[in-house]
């Protein structure tokens, strides 16, 4: 069935956009890009919700130093319960990260990226940051290494990053105006001294700017972070995406601000709130008419290994690293095997996909001017929708509308460590299964149906009292044809005449 | 003449890197301050080094034991919500 699947960039955007079946935005994503990048990042699960449903990826910590504080981290925080930036539960040296890695690709053969983000800044730890690369791209050239920073220490580190191989960067950036930073960013650690305020944030922005004109100058791939803080930078970050796009940056990743006050951090403490959803959502969109936006980033710990979304780095803790047995070199041809097989797949699909779609073939075109609607869709992968809505620890959320199916974000429902309870200290009892349900009704806020592979009765009555239909009619269906067909059934019963209505905010 | 980490510290390595004396090492719990080597960097810097980076409160203090980075210097938190949280964390509650 063909189906138009719009660009996640802007709906004008037309041609060259490939309608995959899979999640619909990596190759609309960077549709706009060269051949060359986009061959660079088809294999990497961080920018391509496509790929990430087939290749892994980890993050070793070898990085504890930090040379600044955001208002966002605490670096008192350990939890082996959390999944947000910066948290780790042990931290290895350069041949311990390298011994790491090396078990992880062998035992899971869809591995292409390691990356190392932490927990502090990678280059404020030049010597076991650029040992931990120097040693891999020595015993696994086939693994791609990214590095992600602060940008403090980008310009002074730009040389060494060229030399490594490295051809991803992320650099965080959350502000161009130091009045901004100022209430980000409390000190930073710059010639041996601790600078404040607005000075501090001056020279931390001029860094980073200066950092990523010259990695773009010598062609490495950089993608800029940026956390959306409500109040502080939510509107400011409009403007931070024109200006790191014209200087070449290749994705904007905007991300929610993590702010619990069990965390400790200064905003989770002092009732900085989180964007919603639907913010998030809203800025991602006003920033995509300029690029590429990234909708599926989970915002992983800085030691995390597996698939985007699940982390087995439990399975290859130090201690049981030395019980493996593991052949080097027949592990890296698996590698190669696996990987191509996948690459082949993948192009397989696209080429399915990218068949044009006229318009005179779909039967009964949705008028333009109809409304969109927004779906949540329970998936487990490979494009499906594939989930029991009880299982799914996040949605991924699509948008319908005449134009076509886009992919606009994914929405967690068990949100990062719910402190006390599930970490297990101070003897709570567990979460109950209607705060559970609370949460993934709010985290559903916006959406007016929700397509899951099977759902219970229970949730089935919540979920219709708080305005949003479940539908478990397209278990198994590739997913945008799944919400196009809901779509149009919605249209044929006369429901996108008027507003969404009914839709309670829970 | 001698600084010296309390255990508060979080053993990041930041001040390991920065000490120009090579002071500073990896021990149990936390790291510790060579008082031989140290030099309160003096003769080198304008402010101790390992001070000037260490992210945490209280966690490197002087031969009084009094704080270079006292309580609320760093975080910006208001000193009443940081005791507050260490009263908390002493009876064993969550904050």
């Amino acid at each position: 069935m063909d189906l138009p699947v719009i660009s996640n960039t802007a709906p004008a955007a037309s041609g060259g956009g490939c309608s995959s079946a899979g999640c619909g935005t990596a190759p609309d994503a960077l549709a706009h890009l060269p051949d060359h990048i986009r061959a660079k990042v088809q294999d990497h699960p961080c920018y391509s919700e496509e790929a990430h449903h087939y290749f892994a990826r980890m993050h070793v910590a070898v990085a504890p130093a930090c040379n600044i504080q955001c208002n966002y981290c605490n670096r008192k925080y350990d939890c082996a319960n959390e999944s947000r930036p910066g948290v780790v539960s042990e931290l290895l040296t350069p041949d311990q990260a390298i011994k790491k890695v090396l078990a992880v690709a062998a035992t899971i053969p869809q591995m292409t990226v390691l990356g190392i983000a932490g927990p502090g800044d990678p280059l404020a730890n030049p010597e076991r940051t650029f040992e931990t690369f120097r040693q891999l791209s020595e015993k696994a050239p086939d693994i791609k290494l990214c590095v992600s920073t602060n940008g403090l220490n980008l310009p002074r580190y730009v040389d060494e990053i060229a030399r490594h191989n490295i051809d991803h960067v992320t650099i965080t950036i959350n502000c161009l105006d130091p009045k901004i930073g100022a209430r980000i960013y409390p000190w930073i650690y710059w010639e041996n001294r601790r600078i404040r305020g607005e000075e501090a944030a001056a020279i931390l922005i001029e860094q980073q700017q200066k950092g990523l004109e010259m990695l773009t100058a010598r062609g490495i791939l950089v993608k800029v972070n940026s956390v959306m803080i409500p109040g502080v930078n939510d509107e400011h970050l409009k403007e931070v995406s024109k200006v790191v796009k014209a200087k070449g940056a290749f994705l904007h990743n905007v991300m929610p601000l993590i702010a619990e006050a069990e965390h400790g951090t200064y905003y989770g403490l002092m009732g900085q709130r989180s964007p919603s959803a639907e913010e998030l959502q809203a800025l991602q969109d006003e920033c995509a008419g300029d690029m590429a936006m990234m909708r599926h980033c989970r915002q992983c710990r800085a030691d995390a290994v597996g698939l985007l979304g699940e982390d087995r780095g439990a399975e290859f803790a130090l201690d049981k690293l030395d019980a493996m047995e593991i052949d080097y070199d027949s592990a890296m041809a698996r590698r190669k095997e696996v990987h191509d097989a996948i690459i082949g797949q993948l192009e397989a699909k696209r080429a399915r996909s990218a068949a044009p779609v006229k318009a005179d073939d779909l039967p009964t075109p949705i008028p333009h001017g109809t409304r969109p609607v927004l779906m949540a869709v329970a998936s487990a992968g490979q494009g499906l929708v594939n989930q029991h809505f009880g299982h799914a620890r996040e949605f991924l959320v699509y948008e319908a509308s005449p134009a076509g199916v886009r992919f606009v974000g994914h929405r967690k429902t068990e949100l990062y460590c719910v402190g006390g309870d599930s970490c297990g200290d101070a003897g709570e009892d567990g979460v109950s299964a209607d705060s559970i349900l609370d949460r993934t009704l709010a985290a559903l806020a916006g959406c007016e149906v929700v397509l899951c592979a099977k759902i219970g009765f229970e949730p089935w009555g919540r979920l219709e009292a708080a305005g949003i239909q479940p539908n478990g009619e397209h278990a198994m269906e590739p997913i945008e044809a799944a919400v196009l067909a809901v779509y149009r059934e919605m249209h044929a019963a006369g429901q996108l005449a008027t507003p969404a209505s009914g839709q309670k905010r829970a | 003449m001698a600084l010296s980490i309390t255990e508060a510290c979080v053993n990041c390595w930041a001040c390991v890197d920065v000490c120009p004396n090579t002071a500073i090492y990896a021990s149990d719990p936390v790291f510790a301050i060579d008082s031989d080597k140290c030099t309160e960097c003096l003769a080198e810097f304008p402010e101790p080094q390992c001070a000037a980076i260490c992210p945490i409160e209280c966690a490197i203090v002087d031969e009084l034991g009094t704080p270079l980075n006292p309580l609320g210097s760093l975080t910006g938190i208001p000193v009443e919500k940081l005791q507050e949280i260490l009263e908390a964390a002493a009876q064993g509650q969550p904050a």
